[in-house]
């Protein structure tokens, strides 16, 4: 099957590693991944700023440029939340494109849950040793309802432990734009996440989405703690030789 | 009550810093979302009931009309008078108005948001009118000149020790921090002014239309008290508060405490159904009832309408990591939390609470938890668009969004600006790997680090093949 990777905008500017890891674990599931070259946004940032045009343009780009693809596979449950749940509110006043729009939110996936529920990938590549700890981002969580997935393939890995913290399902703050418009409130969000972390004792917080994983990391280390590794779940199930240097 | 909306981050500053608010915003982690959770829990078919109920929110809502006039016509065939109020300053004078009728002097009240919503303690007052809050939440908020932080619980922002001060400060009486004996305090200083009360007046969880009946639940029993003991019975609701029949009633009293306060029932479910018939040994001689408009019929028929369907349980505020951590006094008018940032901007006006629909991160929780099923983030949203069509967004928020958006949807030059980006950014990090100010996100980096960028973007690396 034929499965077009989403990269995200965040992954591409920040992380690439991301990027490859999602890419080798659909290669490892036997899907034939390909990477539009012209990817930029999926437009949420215009979204929830209010701004529909701009999201409407650049969500008629994603559109065009997954065109024949069998899926679309994001390794964020906030883009594909994005993609699934949202384009087809944004075009319901667009009845000339809701068939397409729905075709191609229907087949939009968050990475854990496509390896799991679709591309039913056996065995992962990953080598992670020890315990880490597991925070739902909200997106995946309560649009995409991603929470047994990532655990599934967590547990393919024999060497990890996986310590869940208390109120995992609590957002860690970042809402985008929110982090920046109301830096304090988030930072306190972000705070609160990184107390829980601490507690578990695990040397690794892991998550779906970089969003997230940029805002614990900088104030896990804005307080002080420069050991707790912040791990996207595709690099940990990629293996980290997977990681891009 | 006066609109403070428009210095949510001042006051959400304050609130953050504040430690002893901070202490008392723990109990709605332990005693409302635990609790909740333990309420649903008992309900094996919760999500047929919550459907059930969402149904019957908006049936009304789409016949409000119909079902209001149907309860106006049963209320006033059982001796109730029903007054429609535009505004709230309709439900202050209409209130005086009955109070001057009647001959009232003295006035207990029981908990009453739409009552917040109006001023009207303060109205009544400048008219020479004596009014005692009797709900233990209400009545310490009065002693104190201070308003309402929750609509369910709204001295949720005080702790025990605070309360213990108040007391001695207001009745000169020993100093007790325990809960049971504070009450008892407070249940001596009220009981004489339910005794001497003319006139009570209460809010309505409901109205319900086949019966012209006003439903209300209290965990004090001062609710039944303020409405049976005086001679005259003022209850003054929101127009969106009818339903159907008592059979719908009891689907939506199912979730209501549960969703408030973790009970699967209210100590007290009070149903008032006309006026002291001739053998009745209680009731109040004279029922009005006050329908308050105040902006709510403006959202029918809009987006904005499932807002409507709102029966009040808090539990979207109770669950939100942002009021968790800032309290209701930030959202600067009578209700907090998700809802608020709602219902606010819509009653007061957009530009009157232009940070409301943006105080949120869209993490959804106020939507998984909502009895009636109100998409909370998708009203939010909503609002966000409408300050940008109406052009009250600030001019650097609209010009970053508009760069932003170009760019976007031109790869080649997208492409090249983030490669230089990723590149500048990891080399101001240095070796430590993250930057701890960026130009423009002073929001970010005042209270976290940025993890820099890895250096080069994916698509260039993928582009020459650099491939793990």
């Amino acid at each position: 099957m034929k499965v077009g990777l989403f990269v995200t905008c965040l992954v591409d500017l920040m992380r690439p590693s991301i990027g490859f890891a999602a890419l080798r674990l659909l290669e490892a599931a036997g899907c034939e991944v390909v990477v539009p070259p012209t990817q930029t946004c999926c437009g949420q940032p215009g979204y929830n700023s209010g701004d529909r045009i701009a999201a409407k343009t650049l969500a008629k780009k994603v559109l065009k440029e997954f065109d024949g693809c069998d899926y679309i596979v994001v390794p964020s449950g906030s883009c594909g939340g994005m993609i699934r749940v949202h384009y087809p509110a944004l075009f319901a006043d667009e009845p000339a494109l809701h068939e397409t729009v729905q075709r191609v939110a229907e087949r939009t996936y968050e990475l854990t849950d496509f390896l799991v529920n679709v591309a039913k990938l056996e065995s992962v590549p990953g080598r992670y040793s020890g315990p880490l700890t597991y925070h739902d981002s909200c997106s995946g969580l309560r649009e995409l309802h991603v929470q047994a997935q990532p655990r599934a393939l967590l547990a393919k890995l024999p060497g990890v432990k996986l310590a869940e913290m208390c109120e995992s399902s609590t957002c860690c703050g970042f809402g985008g734009t929110f982090s920046v418009k109301f830096g304090d409130i988030s930072a306190r969000m972000a705070d609160n996440k990184c107390v829980h972390i601490a507690r578990t004792g695990a040397g690794a917080i892991v998550a779906g989405d970089l969003g997230c994983l940029l805002n614990i990391e900088g104030r896990l280390r804005r307080r002080g703690d420069l050991q707790t590794r912040v791990l996207h779940i595709a690099e940990v199930l990629a293996g980290e030789d997977g990681v891009c240097k | 009550m006066q609109v403070t909306a428009m210095h949510f981050k001042r006051k959400a500053a304050e609130n953050l810093s504040n430690e002893k608010l901070q202490r008392a915003l723990e109990k709605l982690q332990t005693k409302f979302v635990n609790g909740r959770a333990a309420a649903i829990a008992e309900l094996p078919n919760f999500d047929q009931i919550r459907n059930a109920a969402a149904d019957v929110r908006e049936r009304v809502i789409n016949n409000l009309d119909r079902y209001l006039l149907r309860f106006e016509q049963e209320a006033t065939a059982r001796g109730a008078v029903v007054h429609w109020a535009e505004t709230a300053d309709d439900v202050n004078r209409i209130v005086a108005d009955i109070a001057v009728l009647h001959g009232v002097q003295r006035i207990v009240k029981s908990k009453s948001m739409v009552s917040e919503e109006c001023g009207l303690n303060d109205y009544l007052e400048s008219q020479g009118l004596n009014v005692l809050e009797t709900d233990l939440g209400e009545y310490i908020l009065q002693l104190a000149h201070e308003p309402p932080s929750h609509i369910v619980a709204p001295v949720v922002h005080k702790t025990k020790e605070d309360i213990a001060d108040l007391f001695v400060d207001k009745h000169h009486r020993p100093r007790t921090t325990q809960i049971a004996e504070l009450c008892r305090e407070a249940r001596e200083v009220l009981r004489p002014g339910f005794l001497a009360a003319d006139m009570g007046i209460s809010g309505g969880n409901f109205i319900i239309a086949e019966t012209g009946s006003v439903l209300i639940i209290t965990n004090e029993g001062n609710g039944r008290l303020s409405t049976t003991l005086p001679r005259v019975h003022v209850a003054v609701t929101g127009i969106e508060k009818v339903v159907p029949t008592l059979e719908d009633v009891t689907t939506l009293l199912r979730l209501l405490p549960r969703s408030a306060t973790g009970q699967s029932i209210t100590n007290y479910v009070s149903v008032l159904t006309g006026v002291k018939g001739r053998d009745d040994a209680d009731g109040a001689e004279h029922f009005h009832i006050i329908l308050l408009d105040n902006g709510r019929s403006r959202l029918l028929g809009t987006e904005l309408q499932p807002m409507l369907r709102c029966i009040r349980c808090g539990a979207c505020m109770n669950h939100c990591p942002v009021y968790q951590n800032i309290g209701g006094h930030a959202y600067g008018w009578v209700y907090p939390g998700p809802m608020g940032s709602v219902l606010t901007p819509s009653f007061v006006g957009l530009e009157n609470a232009l940070d409301l629909p943006n105080a949120s991160t869209f993490c959804g929780q106020c939507a998984v938890v909502c009895p009636v099923k109100i998409p909370l983030p998708d009203l939010m949203r909503h609002l966000r668009n409408r300050q940008v069509e109406r052009h009250l967004r600030p001019w650097q928020e609209r010009a970053a969004l508009r760069v932003w958006s170009w760019m976007a949807q031109h790869p080649a030059l997208y492409a090249l600006s983030t490669r230089v980006a990723a590149r500048l950014l990891r080399l101001f990090a240095g070796g430590k790997k993250r930057l701890s100010h960026l130009p423009g996100a002073s929001g970010w980096t005042e209270e976290r680090d940025m993890p820099a960028p890895a250096g080069r973007t994916f698509r260039d690396l993928y582009r020459v093949g650099r491939r793990a």
